[in-house]
């Protein structure tokens, strides 16, 4: 499927700030699921450098601007043709050996409770493969955690996600990632676009699912908040620990103001583009899924 | 001098006969007049103090200006004893560097069995943001602290390796330096190897791992947490002997594929940071998002060439305690070498076989944490009390994979300025091992000594002191 996307991210400051400094993975990764047609990331005034492909395969960039700044705009705009993997990362360069993502953050911490639903979720499974694991895992996070706006934060961590029974895609990937660790599955946090249509959820924003290592297959995408593997709807920019360790905008600035942000984002059908542009990307605020930006004074 | 223990081996003494490299030494102490000695100590005190020389106690409270004390009996290797010392140090070095490059690239030692994948890659220490990464010259650690502890003449253990930012190397300077001003007549009567060039061999090995786009003369600088870290004195010193600027994080900047460096005159790009801070404190767009004390967008400047960091980010996983184990495997795997140096016998309480034995013989071991430094959170089975043995019988029973063990080495003694006169006290060694585009090593190090008697421990934290430490020349 060829895949149009328009992504734009704006902050800004009530007053303006000295400098502002951010670090972009907002580019498609490279594998056989999808190749790039043509893709901009504009950043308006800032002056764009120090890029670089790191272990787990990510462009990373960064962005800078000298003060003072009020906004700062940062438009992502491409068309990729993807086509339906079921979720197998082919063909994808990295040098992270899977292991390593077996290592918690704060966000993907194990208690007692995910543990437990991890067991539940695999009872009666012990001969089954890795992949079976998987799914069993996936579905057990989509039946736990209902999806709801604006019930959790940025900050919210996999136990708590799980204890209030609902969120967004973060939370249901850092759950998932959370029930991966439990059993030894490696498992790590994925950005990307998803072509929204009427039964799927989370793509108000840029998305977010989890890849879990699956032997013999490699790194298998999951989006726990769909129950389903990405397909062809799906753009997959990068990858980490977590939410904030994949984040495909940090920045931090120098000052202090208060920010604002805004984000749209539109992915729609390339092939029927004349008709559904003007439905796909309303603008709205912020929620917790999407960019993140942390800030910092200064003084 | 006070009868010695048979247990500990005396660096001054067999029995009652003075080893040579000490004669001069056992002359000096033996006719110095008590009130020239007192005299004397509190002089010394006093240079400390104007110099600025002291040492924060971590965690603990109290008097963060508290000096370290500072005994004046110095410490003695002859150059027969340094040359072993010198070779096995470069060579540890060297291991734990190419130990670094291999498991941030091919990963060959694991692959080849040597090491357990999971010690190396599911670690705090292991920064998936630098894999794949090569650094100038490949070198990742360029400064490597060895700790160094002596149980006989020709016995020597490696206590710990560190691969981030071992500090210290200040008062290696400082004990000399004070010596001289001090006793300026045992310089004339002992051929003693000098220590001043460090500075100097650190400045050329900074310099030597220059970024691909720096062109030019490598502009050095120092990043400092800032002046309430309790090393920010070792900081300032070491920027003023190499003549760079000591910057803390708010000082620098990233714009566009470089860092630069706020000045009166503008910005100036900063090609070689001697970083004193944590991994994590680094750059918040990398690590963790609320440091304070890094420089935002920096790791993006160093992946992509604009930068030197040394450390390396990253650096630590080769000095953790569960790595510590396999150093001699590394001499071996990536020199082809017999290790010069010996590892401690370490019991790894994740094991269960160790475990167990660890667990029935607390009060002959000393018990650290896999993580811990500086002497804290230790126990030293042989001069702990019940109460503390059952508390770390239950702290390695809650945590075993959090803890190893060694035996209580019986650690070398030199002779120590005590209130009765003389008397032995147990010594280590840390020498600093500069890697760049060569490897240097000063002939000396930093001697800590456990001024309690009986102590075992030296850390400064826990009561410990320092010495000038003197490598004898040919």
């Amino acid at each position: 499927m060829k895949l149009a996307v328009r992504h734009v991210t704006r902050y800004g400051f009530d007053t303006p700030v000295r400098r502002l400094v951010q670090s972009l993975r907002l580019w498609p990764s490279q594998f056989e699921g999808q190749t790039v047609l043509d893709w901009t990331v504009d950043t308006g005034s800032a002056i764009d450098g120090a890029g670089f492909r790191d272990g787990a395969g990510d462009w990373t960039q960064t962005a800078s601007l000298r003060g003072p700044v009020e906004v700062q705009e940062i438009t992502v705009t491409g068309t990729v043709e993807t086509s339906d993997l079921a979720g197998v990362l082919r063909g994808h360069r990295e040098r992270v050996p899977p292991s390593a993502y077996l290592t918690a953050t704060r966000s993907t911490a194990g208690t007692a409770e995910l543990r437990a639903l991890a067991a539940d979720a695999l009872e009666g499974m012990d001969g089954a493969t890795v992949l079976d694991r998987a799914h069993a895992l996936c579905r057990a996070v989509n039946e736990a955690i209902e999806f709801v706006p604006n019930e959790t934060e940025p900050h919210t961590t996999a136990a708590e996600a799980l204890a209030g029974g609902q969120g967004v895609c973060q939370d249901h990937t850092h759950v998932l990632i959370a029930l991966a660790h439990a059993v030894d599955i490696p498992a790590r946090y994925v950005t990307g676009y998803l072509m929204s249509t009427e039964d799927s959820v989370g793509a108000e924003a840029s998305h977010a699912w989890a890849e879990l290592w699956v032997d013999g297959l490699g790194w298998v995408g999951f989006d726990a908040a769909n129950a389903c593997c990405p397909n062809d709807a799906y753009i997959r920019l990068g990858s980490g620990f977590d939410a904030g360790d994949a984040a495909p905008i940090r920045g931090v600035v120098d000052g202090a103001a208060t920010e604002t942000l805004d984000v749209s984002v539109g992915v729609v059908d390339g092939a029927r583009q004349s008709q559904s542009q003007s439905g796909g990307g309303q603008e709205q605020s912020q929620s917790s899924d999407g960019a993140s930006q942390s800030q910092r004074q200064q003084q | 001098m006070a009868q010695d223990d048979p247990t500990y081996f005396n660096e001054m003494l067999t029995g009652s006969d003075v080893r040579a490299a000490y004669e001069n030494l056992g002359r000096w102490q033996a006719e110095m007049p008590a009130d020239l000695r007192s005299l004397k100590q509190s002089e010394a005190e006093q240079l400390f103090r104007r110099v600025g020389i002291t040492f924060a106690v971590y965690g603990e409270g109290g008097d963060p200006e508290r000096l370290i004390p500072f005994d004046m009996f110095p410490r003695v290797f002859t150059s027969e004893e340094w040359r072993k010392l010198d070779r096995g140090i470069r060579q540890r070095a060297a291991a734990l560097n190419a130990f670094l490059a291999d498991v941030y690239d091919r990963r060959e030692i694991i692959r080849a069995g040597v090491i357990p994948e999971h010690l190396v890659t599911h670690n705090e220490a292991f920064e998936k943001a630098v894999v794949g990464m090569r650094p100038p010259k490949n070198v990742w650690s360029h400064i490597v602290g060895i700790d160094l502890v002596r149980t006989g003449r020709d016995q020597f253990y490696v206590l710990e390796d560190n691969c981030r930012t071992p500090s210290g190397v200040s008062y290696m300077l400082q004990n000399r330096e004070i010596m001289m001003r001090m006793f300026p007549q045992l310089f004339v009567e002992n051929r003693i190897a000098p220590v001043d060039g460090y500075a100097g061999l650190l400045r050329k090995t900074l310099a030597s791992v220059a970024p691909p786009k720096c062109e030019g003369d490598p502009n050095v600088v120092i990043l400092t947490p800032g002046q309430f870290n309790s090393a920010y004195y070792e900081h300032s010193f070491l920027a003023d002997l190499m003549g760079v600027e000591l910057v803390e994080g708010q000082d620098l900047f990233v714009e566009g594929d470089f860092v630069w460096m706020k000045t009166t005159e503008g910005p100036q790009k900063v090609d070689v940071i001697y970083r004193r801070i944590d991994d994590a404190f680094l750059d918040p767009l990398c690590f963790r998002p609320d440091s304070m004390l890094g420089v935002p967008g920096l790791m993006n400047v160093y992946r992509s060439g604009g930068v030197s960091i040394c450390s390396a980010p990253g650096a630590g996983v080769a000095d953790d305690k569960a790595i510590y184990t396999f150093v001699p495997e590394m001499v071996r795997f990536y020199l082809g070498e017999a290790p010069i140096l010996e590892n401690v016998p370490t019991w790894q309480c994740a094991k269960r076989d160790d475990c167990k034995y660890v667990l029935e013989n607390l009060s002959e071991l000393v018990v650290k944490e896999v993580h811990g430094s500086g002497g804290y959170g230790m126990l030293v089975g042989p001069k702990a009390d019940k109460a503390t043995i059952e508390l770390f019988r239950a702290k390695i029973e809650a945590r075993p994979e959090n803890y190893i063990a060694q035996p209580t080495l019986a650690l070398s003694t030199v002779p120590t300025f005590v209130e009765e006169g003389v008397a032995p006290r147990h010594v280590d060694l840390r020498p600093y091992c500069l890697v760049g585009e060569k490897i240097e090593l000063v002939p000396g190090g930093l001697t800590r000594v456990a001024l309690k008697e009986g102590s075992l421990v030296v850390n400064s934290s826990q009561g410990g002191g320092v010495k000038d430490t003197w490598v004898l020349a040919e």
